[in-house]
């Protein structure tokens, strides 16, 4: 589904990001990408989503070289993902409904079917009854919750996280494992990169160990 | 499809929203803009005035043709003929020279110089209405009947025509360098507005582009506001030169009643303004495109 082929992410100034990097993911997969912060793993998944380009090496996801592809062609490649970043990346000016309605919107869903996925994935998430609330009267959590609500409410394959427990408590953390661990339940890919060893403890996923832009172990 | 439509709809919504949304900055805009198409409007109307009284109440320009001094009958009748299949005469009158002698004398109180001659110095000659009176055709005309056998001279009153296609050209001129110049306004405006836009809206776009939001996508709406803006600034310009005219009106009223007569500009018409709102909405579309375009490149990977 996803595989990385001798992929080096230099970036302008000279700093070497990731270095020969060749690995593979299976669909269904959850997997860790794990190092210490500077290892590379936000360019990893960056690489991933075509949000970077690698400066070698080719990265394929779903049969397709997204390195290589024209700018015109990236958003259909974004498509198939869900996104979740280490800040939220939430649209402070909507409310929750509109917040998760936004990738819908740019996929041009039909607005009755649309209504009924965004309540779904805000019941999925457990935040059915704040549907009007600004993102500022949110807990942290609650947030992180909205966050994953509109990564996953076009149904994506593959499920990208960046750090997403870093500015939680520890209660939220379980509760965020156990949310990821259900999409993968349901045949989601999901890709996280995180140095929090609790929630790798508890999730058993498969761990792909970065140090300085290498692959340790 | 109905998804394309829906997506325009959507965006269109957006758009009007954006300008409720900040209603001063909208009619400040609006009014920019409105101004800025209003001046060269404004003359343009003027010119379209002068130019059709200058059509009403002018005199028609005539042509004469003087025969030479030896002509036959004969001769006149073929010129006459000639004259009246002739496409582009309008009407003609033959002036035998005794009655062209004879109108001299009795206009320009010159009879005793005129008795003195032995003889009469006038030519026969025809006085000629033309169907077109554009200078050029006039000319042509001159042209040709110059070449007729026993046509000694033509003398065209065209200066008037000159002048006036001169003078009504030096105004097009004038409004096409003012129209050009504020058009160019428009499209800064627009580029401005929308780059501000682009500023303030930033988080939203780049979570949008994140999301898999194409380029068309998240430029839509920025150019229905350009068309928006665009279309209320020409309805602005078209609605204040209304105005101006219709106060100007008003007053000239009394005053050309006053010499018994009356006159009234007359006010753009409704292919004009149309054509001045679509004009209006194009540039303001074509603005948004240029800002949209080159303000939202540096969110593309590299």
């Amino acid at each position: 589904m996803i595989s990385f082929s001798q992929v080096s992410k230099r970036y302008a100034g000279g700093f070497d990001a990731l270095k020969s990097v060749v690995l593979e993911i299976q669909p269904g997969e959850m997997v860790f990408i794990t190092g210490h912060s500077g290892a590379g793993k936000s360019t990893l998944l960056k690489l991933m989503c075509a949000i970077e380009r690698p400066t070698s090496g080719s990265v394929v996801v779903n049969g397709q070289n997204v390195g290589t592809l024209r700018a015109s062609a990236i958003p259909f490649v974004r498509r198939n993902f869900g996104l979740m970043f280490q800040d939220s990346k939430l649209l402070y000016d909507r409310n929750v409904y509109q917040n998760v309605m936004l990738p819908l919107d740019i996929i041009g869903y039909d607005a009755a079917d649309a209504a009924k996925r965004v309540r779904a994935a805000l019941d999925k998430v457990g935040m059915l009854g704040k549907e009007k609330a600004l993102p500022v009267t949110l807990s942290g959590g609650e947030q992180q919750r909205l966050a994953i609500a509109r990564a996953i409410v076009h149904r994506p394959s593959i499920l990208l996280a960046d750090e997403p427990t870093a500015n939680l408590d520890a209660a939220y953390a379980v509760e965020l494992g156990e949310l990821l661990r259900s999409f993968n339940q349901v045949g989601v890919t999901v890709v996280i990169a995180t140095h929090d060893e609790q929630l790798a403890a508890r999730l058993q996923p498969r761990r792909i160990a970065l140090s300085q832009g290498r692959i340790s172990a | 499809m109905k998804n394309w439509l829906r997506q325009h709809r959507r965006s269109l919504a957006l758009t009007l929203a954006r300008l409720a949304r900040t209603p001063l900055a909208s009619l400040l805009n609006i009014g920019v803009v409105g101004i800025a198409l209003a001046l060269p409007l404004a003359f343009y109307v003027l010119l379209a005035n002068l130019q059709g009284l200058a059509q009403d109440k002018a005199p028609t320009p005539q042509v004469s043709v003087f025969l030479a001094l030896d002509v036959q009958a004969s001769d006149t009748r073929e010129i006459e003929n000639r004259l009246k299949k002739h496409a582009a005469v309008a009407k003609y009158r033959f002036v035998p020279r005794d009655q062209a002698l004879a109108d001299l004398k009795a206009k320009s109180g010159l009879s005793d110089v005129i008795a003195s001659l032995g003889r009469n110095p006038l030519p026969d000659g025809f006085v000629i209405d033309a169907r077109e009176n554009a200078a050029d055709a006039l000319e042509r005309l001159r042209d040709e009947f110059k070449a007729w056998p026993k046509v000694e001279h033509v003398q065209l009153d065209s200066a008037w025509a000159r002048r006036l296609d001169a003078t009504l050209q030096l105004g097009r001129l004038v409004v096409l360098v003012f129209g050009t110049l504020l058009a160019f306004t428009l499209v800064a405006v627009t580029f401005n507005t929308i780059r501000l836009q682009i500023l303030t809206q930033r988080a939203e776009i780049e979570v949008a582009k994140l999301i898999g939001a194409t380029n068309p996508f998240i430029r839509r709406p920025f150019l229905y506001y350009g068309a928006v803006l665009g279309l209320a600034g020409g309805i602005t310009a078209w609605i204040i030169v209304w105005a101006g005219l219709w106060l100007l009106n008003d007053r000239l009223g009394s005053l050309t009643q006053l010499y018994g007569a009356s006159f009234a500009l007359r006010h753009l018409s409704l292919p004009d303004a149309a054509s001045l709102c679509l004009f209006a909405a194009a540039l303001g579309w074509f603005g948004a495109w240029l800002s949209a375009s080159r303000n939202l490149a540096e969110f593309d990977p590299e």
